[in-house]
């Protein structure tokens, strides 16, 4: 059975809702419009206003309002339209959200969901496009889920909306149209669990979102080079599954990470340092695709050219391995 | 006088009693919270209460079992109005294991839910946000919010965002600030457009009062009446309540910027002043019930207070915190 991404998207938030009456849902333009990436139908009129409201235009009060009612017994899922607008929330989440299980010495959790449209290759411009998981990578307390595949979407929100923490759930836009195997079973699994993709022996590539599609497409460009490309898709970049990671490398001695961010302060970075840390004898060479250390550009040549894809990362690898483009060389 | 008449006079002395004692054991928790952060007991810093303890007295007396309270980093005060054990604050503020958080959050986020403290929240408006979502939260089992905050809260994004989202969303919060006249070291006039915080409120339809935040049972009154409101259904309140700290805003600060005269003239006006004059002058109450009340609050502080310095800090070796709940 075929599930497309956004379709699996609101499927879990349905399924949770009719699961727990103390998950409720705002943000705006949810309710009555659906969603402005068209995610989120239905729900208003399924479960009526009491559960799935719109809200002002208040990242702010939305997030401040998902804390506030997560330490009072509900369990809020709330859309922050674009990633972008991630930079207004701040207090709420970091200061508020992510420190209260600590702070109160464990008198109450936090159970809140902030789901988030992210991502380039829209030509939206710099202020639409961006993923802002780094800007919560170092936050204590908060967990970072972000889906690449139809299935492990609706899995993780599940997840997510279950989790007793603070958990950003980030939805690539490129992905949204994406169609998938729906799973049979309905198993959710933690979140912070990474997955290998495709299995290979000679270099490991990793990333989220819609850097797995690229990676997996330049596993198929590097096997008609004569390399075998393992693909992890961290599904998580909080909890970080490094393990996972580790024991990939174990086989192929070399790592590649992809990311849709520039590299300074990037998860990438983070993850090499981890993996250097724990299994330094393992490796034979590590290295970062990541973008142009800019603002995400307009123009499509230049966000096309911007954004590391499945040809990039194909080059990257041969680069690495110090080996030619057999078709450059056909 | 009628026997009704008289039955309802002991009622109100009887319970300005109760609201003097309870803002004089914030005033003298306060004062000794001063004294042990001179000793070295209390570390990094302290916002002290003192002056505005009607505020926190007459809005947290208004309320009942299962409503909320969010506060400022300023929160000693409607902690203890609470509820909160002067053993519990005390010993959190010393960063010990049984403070109220287990010495964990420290003077500026006391966080103590079984007494209804939501939290303090040491970014001005931060309470707002708190019992906005709290409200929501409310709306289904009948409880009511309240947010305190400062006259400088009013500048900030969580002030206007937050009751805009409660008013249309008919969240039962009480909004109460606490207008002292100074964001931290500036007049509040200086930085506040208009100057009339309750004003703002007003123009999100919000009904909106300002109390004299110095009269514990203006407070109370007006409180009583918005909380009643809230719970109703009516939406969001805002009370104003108009006091002053006698001190600082925080241990750096000396409050240099203020005028002598300001100042004196507030003191003047000292709510704890204020309510014992009204118990023995205008309700009959006699010196020795009001001394024993007093008596019995320095009773409890001192011992409150032993016990805090008695008990361990907590062990790192030992600390068994975990990252996620």
């Amino acid at each position: 059975m075929s599930l497309e991404f956004r379709r699996a998207i609101v499927d879990a938030l349905a399924e949770e809702l009719e699961r727990d009456e103390r998950v409720v849902f705002f943000g705006e333009d949810v309710a009555a419009a659906g969603g402005v990436f068209a995610v989120t139908p239905g729900l208003y009129e399924r479960f009526g206003e009491e559960r799935v409201f719109d809200t002002p235009i208040s990242e702010l009060a939305l997030a401040g309002a998902a804390f506030g009612s997560a330490i009072c017994g509900l369990r809020p899922v709330i859309e922050v339209m674009f990633g972008d607008f991630m930079a207004l929330p701040m207090d709420a989440l970091v200061n508020q959200a992510a420190k209260y299980w600590y702070l109160s010495n464990e008198q109450a959790s936090v159970p809140l969901v902030v789901r988030c449209a992210v991502g380039g290759g829209g030509r939206f411009g710099a202020i639409h496009s961006q993923i802002p998981a780094t800007w919560f990578h170092g936050i204590a307390g908060l967990k970072i889920a972000c889906p690449a595949f139809p299935a492990d979407a609706k899995q993780l929100l599940k997840a997510a909306i279950r989790d007793e923490n603070p958990v950003l759930f980030l939805e690539h836009k490129r992905l949204y149209s994406l169609k998938g195997d729906a799973l049979a079973d309905d198993d959710v699994p933690p979140l912070g669990v990474a997955r290998v993709v495709r299995e290979g022996a000679d270099v490991t590539l990793v990333s989220v979102m819609k850097g797995v599609h690229d990676a997996l497409a330049a596993a198929d460009l590097l096997a008609a080079d004569g390399v075998d490309a393992e693909v992890v898709d961290l599904r998580c970049l909080r909890p970080l599954d490094v393990e996972t990671v580790l024991a990939s490398v174990a086989k192929t001695n070399r790592l590649l990470a992809v990311e849709e961010g520039p590299a300074p302060g990037g998860w990438a970075r983070g993850l090499l340092g981890a993996v250097a840390e724990a299994g330094l004898e393992q490796l034979d060479d590590v290295a970062v695709l990541s973008t142009p250390d800019t603002p995400v550009p307009y123009s499509p040549t230049l966000e096309d050219a911007f954004i590391p894809g499945a040809d990039a990362i194909a080059a990257t690898v041969r680069g690495r391995l110090g080996i030619a483009d057999v078709r450059g060389a056909a | 006088m009628t026997a009704p008449a008289a039955r309802r006079g002991e009622r109100i002395a009887e319970r300005l009693l109760g609201l003097y004692g309870r803002m004089l054991l914030l005033r003298r928790f306060e004062e000794e919270m001063q004294r042990l952060f001179l000793k070295g007991e209390i570390h990094g810093t302290l916002h002290l209460y003192v002056g505005q303890e009607a505020s926190a007295v007459g809005v947290c007396a208004a309320l009942q079992p299962g409503d909320t309270v969010s506060a400022t980093y300023r929160g000693h005060g409607a902690a203890l109005a609470q509820g909160t054990t002067p053993e519990a604050l005390a010993a959190e503020l010393m960063g010990r294991t049984t403070g109220a958080c287990g010495g964990r959050a420290g003077s500026m986020n006391v966080i103590d839910r079984p007494h209804g403290l939501l939290g303090c929240y040491g970014i001005v408006g931060g309470s707002i946000a708190s019992a906005t979502g709290s409200a929501l939260a409310a709306k289904r089992t009948g409880g009511v919010a309240v947010a305190f905050f400062g006259d400088g809260a009013s500048n900030q994004a969580y002030f206007h965002e937050c009751l805009n989202f409660a008013q249309v969303h008919r969240l039962p919060a009480v909004f109460v600030c606490e207008n002292n006249l100074y964001g931290e070291f500036t007049p509040m006039a200086q930085v506040t457009a208009g100057a009339d915080i309750s004003a703002r409120a007003a123009t999100l339809a919000i009904p909106a009062e300002k109390v004299d935040g110095n009269d514990v049972e203006a407070v109370h009154a007006a409180a009583a009446a918005a909380v009643a409101r809230a719970r109703a259904g009516a939406g969001p309140q805002f009370l104003e309540s108009l006091t002053y700290r006698h001190v600082g805003h925080s241990k750096s600060d000396p409050g240099r910027y203020r005028p002598k005269e300001e100042v004196e003239a507030w003191k003047a006006r000292d709510p704890l002043t204020r309510a014992r004059t009204r118990l023995t002058d205008d309700l009959g109450v006699a010196e020795s019930d009001v001394a024993a009340a007093e008596q019995a609050v320095e009773r409890e502080l001192a011992a409150a207070i032993e016990r805090a310095l008695a008990a361990p800090y907590p062990d790192p070796a030992t600390d068994d915190a975990r990252q996620y709940a």
